[in-house]
């Protein structure tokens, strides 16, 4: 027998989860810095950190229409928006991070390195883009823009393929995790492309007719 | 042996430090103030206690040293010959490159410690007319270990000042006479995967190799470090026996050698074969020629909080600038 949790008690345990797990990276991350446990080099731990987690977020929001396509979990749908905007909060510190502590807010170096580097252009031009998103992620700005919010906000596909390429970019060479992330973001973007999409729908579509018809057949 | 001279061709300092730095300076050394000044976080914070501050206890390995002070055994120098402090015992053993153990520079301390390094054997092949093979305590009790203060710039852009104690690789190399036909010097570390787990890491070629020329060893400051601080190489600086080019990056580096070749082919280095268009085989420190994705023109000394400008050759320039004479660094990079 299965224990019934009401819709709302689940939407609410998931908030808070997602709340709880995007600001834990940044609780440890503090506390680290408080007890000096980030290393010798902590300007370096600090913007890999929070980089890592950035992109991890990021591909997480990515992640919630694509796991309701497969497996149809709705009740996850609402968790874009919080994992999208604290995304956008650990790019925001990952960026001062980079400009105030690693430069030291040189103007001179930072044009340089945004300018002439690929790897801080593309994150650069990521954290751009990502600006608008975050400004119009309110109910508000959804009701006033209308139908170009949605457009807008397809933008993240694209600052989401920014950021794998900023994060291949920027390590020594091409391992493990760098390319798992990129795997990840090939997977979720594949499983948006229309044929591909409703393949799915109908396939799990089918799974769960025949998964009620056997269930009535036993009983 | 031919001892070359300086050429009198010095490079001026005008030429090696990018105009844009000279002219960002007093930029640069407000924005500094302006982040001690405003950071508050960072001033509170243990993490930022410079280079001094290695008061923790120190490795967790139970060989050599317990020290945990910038002190460490017997090192009499107290700073690099330009005035910047050595780094601490503390920091030079727990931030390491060695992806024979692990990517991550803080985890190779504990991921190393229990790496066995005695005995200890190198051998020396190729074109040479004394070939042989070495054991680590016949090159100890040989040669007389000599202490060299050294800066180190990894390619990521972070540097340390490090007190090695070794010999030169002359010495080593006069002792097994390289034929006339060899130009360059092949180095290789241990293959041993059972207990190196990063060597089951497909995305490299192993084992871990790296190159020089012969002009390139014989240089005076072409150490084979046995030692740092006046003690024994720990597993994770590369024990027993490593390699130390100042004046190129610390991937050039090469940690706990089993093999030295000497070759008229210029060896592929691990790093060559892992992406050829961003390392090269000279990998010479150079403030103007950047790395393809970064810039090479700063660096952050370990300890200190802002960035300082790299130098031509890591500062090492009067010493190596005449190996490269006529050779473009841009293309041999």
């Amino acid at each position: 027998m299965t224990i019934k949790i009401a819709p709302k008690t689940t939407r609410h345990i998931l908030q808070w989860l997602t709340h709880v797990g995007s600001l834990l990276p940044l609780a440890l991350l503090l506390w680290d810095f408080w007890v000096g446990q980030l290393g010798p080099n902590p300007i370096q731990a600090l913007t890999i950190r929070t980089g890592d987690t950035a992109v991890t977020l990021l591909l997480l929001s990515l992640a919630v229409t694509p796991l309701n396509i497969i497996f149809g979990w709705k009740q996850i749908l609402p968790l874009r928006k919080p994992l999208g905007l604290y995304a956008f909060l650990y790019v925001v510190v990952h960026f001062l991070i980079f400009t105030w502590l690693d430069y030291g807010l040189n103007l001179a170096l930072i044009v340089d390195e945004v300018v002439n580097k690929r790897f801080a252009l593309v994150g650069f031009t990521a954290f751009l883009l990502l600006i608008p998103l975050a400004a119009t992620s309110t109910r508000w700005a959804m009701r006033k823009l209308g139908k170009n919010w949605k457009r807008l906000h397809q933008m993240v596909y694209f600052i989401g393929i920014l950021a794998i390429i900023h994060y291949l970019w920027a390590v020594k060479t091409v391992t493990t995790k760098p390319f798992v992330f990129t795997i990840i973001l090939v997977l979720l973007l594949v499983v948006r492309i229309k044929p591909v999409k409703q393949a799915i729908i109908s396939l799990r579509r089918n799974w769960e007719k025949r998964a009620v018809r056997q269930a009535s057949s036993t009983i | 042996m031919l001892i070359k001279t300086k050429t009198g061709l010095e490079i001026p300092s005008s030429e090696i430090t990018p105009k844009y730095l000279y002219e960002s300076r007093r930029q640069f050394i407000k924005g500094v103030a302006t982040l001690a000044a405003g950071s508050v976080l960072a001033a509170c914070s243990p993490q930022f206690g410079g280079a001094g501050a290695g008061e923790e206890t120190a490795v967790s390995s139970d060989q050599t040293t317990t020290q945990s002070t910038n002190t460490a055994g017997k090192t009499t120098a107290t700073a690099d010959e330009l005035g910047d402090p050595l780094n601490s015992y503390q920091d030079i053993t727990n931030f390491n490159n060695y992806y024979e153990f692990t990517q991550d520079k803080q985890g190779v301390a504990s991921a190393a410690a229990d790496y066995k390094t005695t005995p200890w054997e190198v051998e020396i092949s190729g074109l040479v007319n004394n070939p042989g093979v070495f054991g680590v305590e016949d090159l100890l009790s040989q040669f007389d270990q000599e202490e060299r203060v050294y800066r180190l710039r990894c390619v990521e852009g972070w540097s340390m000042v490090i007190p090695w104690n070794g010999f030169p690789l002359r010495k080593l190399l006069e002792l097994v006479e390289p034929t006339s036909d060899a130009q360059y010097v092949r180095f290789e570390t241990v293959y041993d995967p059972d207990n190196m787990p990063g060597q089951k890491s497909p995305w490299f070629t192993w084992p871990y190799v790296e190159g020089l020329t012969v002009d390139e060893a014989m240089n005076d400051l072409t150490l084979m470090a046995t030692g740092l601080y006046g003690e024994q190489l720990l597993p994770q600086n590369g024990a027993p026996i490593r390699l130390v080019v100042p004046w190129k990056y610390g991937f050039k580096n090469i940690k706990s050698i089993v093999k030295i070749e000497l070759t008229d082919t210029q060896p592929t280095s691990l790093w060559m074969e892992a992406a050829p268009n961003e390392y090269g085989f000279y990998a010479n420190v150079n403030p103007n020629v950047d790395h393809p994705r970064w810039s090479q023109a700063t660096e952050r000394r370990i300890g200190e909080l802002s960035r300082r400008p790299t130098l031509m050759f890591n500062g090492y320039e009067e010493q190596v600038a005449y190996l490269y004479e006529g050779i473009d660094l841009k293309e041999n990079f």
